[in-house]
């Protein structure tokens, strides 16, 4: 999902968003943060850049990290940079973008199901196996896959195991 | 401030639209959600690494960092809504454990498996029911609140299996289930004590309906899942003020521990 930009001085916004894109995740270092959709809007305004940042779960311990890391991201723009944390659009786990499912698909990382604006969790709810959507292994790609425990290390993941590789691995909680 | 030319901005605060009265019992309301969360979180997360399994021991640790998290946002709202110059970990640590405005029923101490799975229980419903009761009047809480209902359905998902498991699984899961149910129940309504402005929330539509209400749909929604199992619901209980200031000993502990680094040093952070 691309972040809404507005533009008012010399500074493209394209350029702020492009120094945005090389801020990985503190957690995930292959995706950014642009990928993993937590850019909710750019604003450029004459002597400031506002970026709203959207928190992938509320109580996320590497928010004030990322925070520190656009405000210095942002730095060579020479203007005052703003970070505001925000629910006003709560991220959803359909906004990590096309290139970034596949960067944590191949760090080992099973991309979430979509959810298509619906609360309901696939992988538990909704009367069982047949109608949870298959995750496939991030290594080897079978959908003979299950779920272990719907928590995992980090509060965005969890913990799932296949049955072909029998390899564990973590797959990103659909939210 | 890059640009000396530009004039400082000055920020509306949401909260700055809210009368006084409204703006008082908005911030009862965060105090008494975020302390809820806040306490919760802590107990529960003295099952980290003793949980009584491996995969047991990720989800209830997971689950009371989920809490703390909502707490720590709530106490950020609370601390723009009062603008007294408390941050959040001021409000959250620097407090005598007689001004915390949690529930009695998270004034119970960790207990055994059961009497955590039981408290959990009465508690994420009763959670709920309350978050389902947030209207948009601030919208800065209808956000969050939005935000914070998407996580909690994993936790109520987690609790109802246990349930489920300990019911199910025998004499003994059984028995003491229906203890824990039974002297933790006798507590659980206090999470509906009334709250002193609920009357300007209900106006403002902070609140979309009363805390008598938000119990009536809890008690609801505990019956579709406690009478198939053959469990008895928690006694109805006309909360009292005191179910949210007076505290137990089990209380005065835990902030004993939970202030300790704060009160080592002043001014310490991690």
């Amino acid at each position: 999902m691309m972040p809404a930009v507005r533009e008012s001085t010399g500074v493209d916004p394209r350029d702020v968003l492009a120094a945005l894109d090389e801020i990985a995740d503190p957690e995930i270092p292959a995706v950014s943060i642009v990928e993993m959709g937590m850019i909710g809007g750019i604003d450029v305004e004459p002597a400031r850049i506002r970026v709203e940042l959207l928190p992938t779960f509320v109580g996320c311990p590497a928010l004030e990290v990322i925070r520190d890391a656009v405000a210095s991201g942002l730095g060579t723009f020479g203007l005052e940079v703003e970070v505001d944390v925000s629910f006003a659009t709560p991220w959803t786990s359909d906004r990590i973008s096309p290139a970034g499912r596949e960067k944590l698909r191949r760090s080992g990382f099973a991309p979430p199901p979509h959810m298509g604006g619906s609360r309901a969790l696939p992988m538990i709810d909704g009367g069982g196996p047949a109608a949870a959507p298959a995750v496939p292994c991030p290594y080897c790609g079978s959908v003979r896959t299950t779920l272990e425990n719907v928590f995992g290390p980090t509060q965005c993941r969890s913990i799932r195991h296949c049955a072909d590789c029998r390899q564990p691995f973590e797959s990103f909680k659909p939210i | 401030m890059m640009n000396p030319t530009t004039a400082p901005e000055t920020v509306a605060r949401p909260a700055d639209a809210l009368a006084p009265p409204t703006r008082d019992a908005l911030a009862e309301l965060l105090l008494t959600m975020a302390d809820d969360d806040f306490v919760s979180g802590f107990t529960d997360s003295e099952w980290t690494g003793i949980a009584p399994l491996l995969e047991e021991d990720v989800a209830i640790s997971s689950i009371s960092q989920d809490e703390l998290g909502h707490a720590r946002a709530l106490y950020q709202l609370l601390a723009e809504v009062l603008a007294d110059g408390r941050d959040e970990d001021a409000i959250a640590y620097d407090r005598e454990p007689d001004e915390y405005r949690h529930a009695r029923l998270l004034d119970h101490p960790r207990g055994d498996w059961a009497d955590t799975i039981a408290r959990r229980f009465l508690y994420e419903l009763a959670d709920e029911a309350r978050l389902a009761s947030i209207g948009p009047g601030f919208k800065p809480l209808a956000d969050l609140v939005d935000k914070i209902r998407r996580e909690e359905r994993y936790h109520r998902m987690h609790v109802l299996a246990w349930i489920d498991r300990l019911a199910k699984g025998g004499a003994e899961p059984r028995r003491r289930l229906e203890a824990a149910l039974l002297a933790q129940g006798l507590d659980a309504p206090s999470v509906f004590t009334p709250l002193e402005g609920e009357a300007e929330l209900l106006e403002a539509a902070i609140l979309t309906r009363s805390m008598a209400a938000a119990e009536a749909a809890w008690r609801a929604d505990l019956t579709t899942i406690l009478v198939p199992l053959g469990l008895g619901l928690p006694p109805s209980i006309e909360p009292t003020a005191a179910g949210r200031r007076e505290h137990s000993d089990a209380f005065h502990r835990l902030w004993s521990e939970f202030t300790s680094v704060r009160r080592s040093e002043e001014g310490v952070t991690w």
